[in-house]
């Protein structure tokens, strides 16, 4: 049953392009893979290790930033800019955590909140790598994979960013399972508990801050292949990054579908009132996006999907009850 | 006596820019089991968590099995043969009994042996087994304490740092764990163990230190300790 259902989903998500040609109900979808991705990758380091952070951006635009410019100065195709920007991000965010994970809680978040700042400056600054004005993806005609480029369709773009979120996904699902898993809920459960235990802390936070910036720079490479024009303002934003986190604590942080069920309720609603309110709604998702998190977290700290797990036990309760009375 | 197996001298720690010990110490030796006494804020366990690397000393000297530990961090001390047992239990609330038991072998030391360790433990305390899926925050008190000090066992620790074992629980539940101890003790692990309530803590221990505002002010066998007049005036300020 189970089984069934997800088999029927899986091909759902694999035909929609198929049966939505029109390029506005693939651009959603494709929002909801690449946010659900980032919102993913965030979770690795926030959900299970417990490490709030809100400078998730800087690793987003290091992964744009990263194979523009190589395609700009190489020539060099994207799907090599693309690890390459993840490796970049993996290498600064070791540099980052390394006085970061040395403050706790709200600390820490602040402290990203800093370097997030500080990197956006950083890059409105740097005219090498186009400054304020930002940068070009140079148009390659006609579409092909190898440029990672498609002006007639979105239909490949779809299928790149579904395979993003698979990985990130695939990844999450494989440290759930592993012994790191366990480590990492550890600490964010009890750092010094785990200390105490042997946990290496500083060393576990920095391999679950490498794994979360990894697969973030690589949502980041897409989207600059997507938009085909990056600047500061739009993948360094602090506003980028409370937009990671809230797509993960609304839809349930620390669990493996939370962050895509998350995706998958703020972005139609983002997309929706830009499409009906155009400039005049800008920020409206934003007020809705308030409202459903302060009722998250008033009534289901554990996210939507927490109220997910909430109605199945209830129906099995409930049907449990019903047997029982039957018998 | 046989050898010591801890030696800790000369503690000099601060929390912040406030100094919490000032010279203290304490030592264990081979197999025994010490109190550690004192008033609320004396410093026990600032005194403990600098033994178990979770504070870095100012100053002074420790030095566990022959070997200098101090300023060690903390993974690095559990890998030595020292478990430390945190004040309050500080299990990990919303991970199973089994999870919280086995990641008290994290240590690659333990994790070779965790089987057999496992089933040593298992002996001791039993819920391991009867509510190894249960959640640790939905125990009682006593049943946290006994995963706790379980977890801490897992390390295979050669000395096991207890903090206020006995802290909240039932005098039934208080007598279990002290059986367990003595059980402990008599498979050759040495235990430090923190403890506000003398009399108590002296039955059960060979010998007993007394710490009073960051300074170790008593130390002798427990019953000489019980006996003298200073540690009246220590605790009631008389």
């Amino acid at each position: 049953m189970k089984r069934a259902l997800a088999a029927i989903v899986v091909l759902a998500v694999l035909a929609f392009p198929l049966v939505f040609a029109r390029p506005f109900p693939r651009h959603v979808m494709i929002m909801i893979f690449l946010y659900g991705a980032l919102a993913t990758a965030w979770n690795v380091l926030a959900g299970y290790c417990g490490q709030i952070s809100l400078g998730h951006a800087v690793y987003f635009g290091i992964g744009a930033y990263t194979s523009t410019l190589l395609i700009r100065e190489a020539a060099l195709t994207p799907w090599l800019g693309m690890p390459a920007g993840a490796a970049l991000a993996v290498l600064v965010s070791q540099v980052i955590g390394y006085p970061v994970f040395r403050l706790r809680g709200h600390y820490f978040a602040i402290a990203t909140i800093g370097v997030g700042e500080i990197v956006q400056t950083l890059f409105i600054n740097w005219d090498w790598a186009g400054g304020a004005r930002g940068l070009f993806v140079p148009i390659k005609r006609p579409d092909s994979l190898l440029n990672l480029q498609f002006h007639e369709s979105k239909a490949v773009y779809y299928y790149i960013a579904l395979g993003l979120l698979a990985l990130a996904l695939g990844v999450t699902h494989w440290l759930e399972r592993s012994r790191r898993g366990y480590v990492f809920r550890a600490i964010r459960e009890d750092q010094d508990a785990a200390a105490s235990v042997g946990v290496h802390v500083a060393r576990e936070k920095h391999v679950a801050i490498a794994v979360s910036a990894a697969l973030t720079a690589l949502g980041g490479t897409f989207w600059a292949q997507y938009v085909l024009f990056i600047d500061p303002e739009s993948v360094f934003p602090l506003s980028l990054s409370i937009l990671i986190s809230l797509v993960a604590v609304l839809g349930g942080v620390g669990s493996l579908w939370g962050p895509v069920l998350g995706a998958a309720i703020l972005v139609p609603l983002s997309e929706g009132t830009r499409v009906l309110l155009g400039g005049t709604g800008k920020a409206l998702d934003l007020v809705i996006y308030g409202a459903l998190i302060m009722l998250i977290a008033v009534f289901q700290p554990s996210g939507v999907i927490g109220l997910a797990r909430r109605f199945r036990r209830d129906r099995r309760q409930a049907t449990g009850a019903a047997q029982a009375s039957s018998a | 006596m046989a050898g010591l197996i801890l030696e800790a001298r000369g503690l000099d720690v601060l929390l912040e820019d406030y100094q919490v010990l000032w010279g203290a110490h304490v030592d264990v030796g081979e197999g025994e089991i010490v109190a550690l006494l004192g008033p609320n804020g004396a410093g026990k366990s600032t005194l403990m968590n600098t033994i178990s690397g979770l504070l870095r000393p100012r100053g002074g000297e420790v030095v566990f099995a022959g070997r200098s530990i101090a300023g060690l961090r903390a993974h690095r001390i559990v890998r030595e043969g020292v478990s430390h047992v945190l004040e309050r239990r500080r299990l990990f609330p919303y991970l199973t009994v089994r999870q919280n038991v086995l990641l008290g072998a994290y240590n690659p030391a333990a994790r070779a042996g965790r089987d057999e360790q496992l089933r040593r433990v298992t002996e001791l305390f039993p819920l391991i087994e009867s509510r190894a899926n249960q959640l640790a925050h939905t125990l009682s008190g006593g049943e946290q304490q006994m995963v706790a000090i379980a977890r801490g066992l897992m390390a295979r620790p050669r000395l096991l740092m207890i903090d206020e074992p006995f802290l909240g629980l039932a005098p039934r539940i208080v007598d279990q764990i002290v059986g367990v101890m003595a059980r402990i003790n008599a498979d050759g692990v040495a235990i430090l163990f923190i403890e506000q309530n003398v009399e108590r803590a002296l039955g059960i221990a060979h010998r007993g230190f007394v710490l009073e505002s960051g300074r170790t002010v008593l130390e002798g066998r427990a019953a000489d300790i019980v006996r003298s007049p200073e540690i009246r005036k220590v605790f009631l300020g008389g």
